[in-house]
């Protein structure tokens, strides 16, 4: 990968961070009534208000509050929860295990399950089995999250009595860690399978596109000719290449996999972030708010430039045209 | 086969048709068909709701949690209210978020990608590097933002979407107006001294039609499912009836009447089917991704 083009691409993170950062600062800013109590919640006492106030530097000229906006962001200071009196970067920090469980589980299974779908529909195309399927990711693509979220719960939770209903563990709290994490994963089954539904929609129908474009191209032609049985042709030939816009697609769906998480969450009872930030939301605890959003917005970011990065790894002629 | 210099000269369907032509033979394939009669009942429902809804969606209307009856074909919610009743205002408020964001992104994304692609230099750079931040921006989470500063409302909603959701068709219609540029047709218009605006609206414009036509009906299905999910969430507009809204009031009774949940979802993935199948079969179906 040439140096120049790594160095183009980090000089575009920094027009989108500060527009990220503008964002925040001009929301709590545009909001009605005074930022500080953007800033510091409607409950807070006079004392804590003068505090915020001269932290943020809210009695200096706009410039200079962005200034130290910006500088006290920079240091992941985010002020503190109103509700819960505590450094809101650290209340965050304490769900984000729970959400990134959720969410790379979700991902691990879209990949396998979409590849999964690619591979079963473009190897037996325009037969009903390739209809069917194809009919059933358009309808997931389609369907809210929370609806294919109820209706998991309502035939294999509550119907089946197969998986826990709400939560992340059970009430008895298991006497070992194996234990407690045989209890986090089964509870963790309906969650994934339904952040992953989508996912696997996006992913199964480029992987049939892709496959089927690579079926019909000459070195496949030239592979089924010298005799490779048809597995060998699809699993070493045709795959490889209808792999590569897969791997891009992934990456940029990091932003639908945060929302869609939010919602999973609230639907599962999940407690991770996105459960925090509907909590947040309703008691207007604004630093939490605030801080959720420059936090997904940075890994959304940061998961573009990756995805970039591993794009032109595996193909530089990428960088060419 | 013998050569007859006639068959060349006969005349028949001409070998390019018109960008408009396309897309109707497109259309009048299955899926299209489909998408089209699933889009065309969304806004018929959302512009009728009032004459179509048996009651008002907040009126007690019947017995509380009757399932589907004949007088209440999708049952009625712990308080009695008819759920039809519900759908069919919660699809209007629905219609009324995706048109409102639908036309804000459609002036903007084509603008930008027209300007953008036309003009090139350096106010080519500029929106481009913006377009490029903005695409970044997480459209789902600004919109939790602003409703948590402003309060839920369907008008901040329809800004902040309008106002975010337009760079995936601005840099489509720039791209395409960069190859359409060079192309024979526009520069026989420009020889013949056609001016800038003819150009654009009567030369490019036809041509990017089917492009538009398709991002425009991926990109709205997305805002219906990010309405769908803020009003699940509580987060939309006190005064209106969300489709969402009513499917998380329906979760706390997913036990014992399913189908408070189960249709007020359901019409969210129809109408969402139909603007993608609409979509679909309308355009470039590589587009998507």
């Amino acid at each position: 990968m040439s140096w120049g083009y790594l160095l183009r691409r980090l000089a575009q993170l920094v027009p989108t961070s500060a527009l990220i950062l503008l964002v925040g600062f001009a929301l709590i800013h545009l909001a009605p009534g005074d930022p500080v109590l953007a800033l510091a919640g409607e409950h807070g006492d006079a004392e804590y208000y003068d505090f915020m106030r001269a932290k943020f530097g809210l009695d200096q000229p706009l410039h200079e509050q962005l200034f130290t906006f910006v500088a006290n962001m920079a240091h992941g200071d985010l002020g503190t929860s109103y509700v819960q009196g505590r450094p809101a970067s650290q209340i965050i920090l304490e769900r984000l295990p729970a959400t990134l469980l959720l969410t790379a589980t979700a991902l691990t299974i879209a990949s396998i399950l979409g590849l999964g779908f690619g591979i079963f529909t473009a190897t037996r195309r325009r037969a009903w089995q390739d209809t069917t399927a194809t009919t059933v990711l358009l309808a997931t693509y389609a369907a809210p999250v929370f609806l294919i979220g109820q209706a998991l719960i309502l035939l294999f939770a509550l119907g089946a009595g197969w998986f826990p209903v709400q939560g992340m563990t059970s009430a008895v709290t298991p006497s070992n860690s194996f234990g407690h994490a045989v209890d986090v994963a089964h509870h963790l089954v309906l969650p994934a399978l339904v952040l992953a539904a989508p996912e696997v929609a996006v992913i199964g129908r480029l992987t049939r596109v892709g496959l089927l474009q690579e079926l019909g191209s000459d070195h496949v032609r030239t592979a089924r000719a010298k005799g490779s049985p048809p597995s060998i042709v699809v699993a070493k030939h045709a795959l490889r290449g209808a792999v590569m816009p897969v791997v891009t697609v992934i990456g940029n769906r990091v932003a639908h996999l945060a929302s869609g998480a939010v919602v999973v969450e609230v639907v599962f009872g999940w407690p991770g972030m996105g459960r925090l930030l509907v909590d947040a939301l309703r008691d207007q605890d604004s630093p939490i708010i605030l801080g959720i959003f420059l936090l997904v917005s940075l890994t959304v970011m940061t998961a573009n430039l990756l995805t970039d990065l591993v794009y032109v790894w595996l193909d530089p002629r990428v960088l060419f045209s | 086969m013998s050569f007859s210099p006639d068959a060349s000269l006969k005349p028949s369907e001409p070998a390019v048709a018109t960008p408009g032509q396309q897309i109707m033979r497109r259309l009048t394939r299955p899926a299209g068909v489909i998408g089209a009669t699933l889009t065309l009942a969304l806004i018929c429902v959302g512009l009728l709701a009032p004459f179509l809804a048996p009651t008002d969606p907040r009126a007690i209307d019947g017995p509380s949690l009757s399932p589907p009856t004949a007088s209440h074909p999708m049952g009625t919610d712990a308080l009695g209210r008819d759920v039809l009743s519900g759908v069919i205002y919660g699809a209007r408020t629905s219609l009324i978020t995706v048109s409102g964001v639908g036309l804000l992104v459609f002036l903007i994304g084509i603008t930008v990608g027209i300007v953008s692609g036309y003009r090139g230099g350096w106010l080519d750079d500029v929106l481009m590097r913006g377009t490029e931040a903005l695409q970044v921006l997480p459209r789902f989470f600004l919109a939790l933002v602003v409703v948590a500063y402003f309060g839920p409302g369907t008008d901040r909603l329809v800004i902040v979407l309008g106002l975010t959701s337009w760079p995936l068709l601005a840099r489509v219609v720039r791209s395409q107006t960069l190859s359409l540029r060079r192309r024979d047709f526009i520069e026989a218009a420009r020889t013949q001294g056609a001016s800038g605006y003819r150009i654009v609206v009567h030369e490019l414009w036809p041509n990017l039609l089917p492009t538009v036509f398709t991002l425009m009906g991926l990109l709205t299905a997305q805002v219906l499912l990010i309405e769908a999910s803020l009003g699940f969430l509580g987060l939309s507009d006190p005064d209106a009836v969300s489709l969402g809204y009513l499917a998380s009031e329906g979760q706390r009774f997913l036990r014992v009447a399913w189908w408070l949940a189960a249709f007020p979802g359901l019409a969210i993935l129809v109408a969402v089917l139909g603007l993608n199948l609409l979509a679909d079969s309308a355009g470039d179906a590589t587009l998507r991704a």
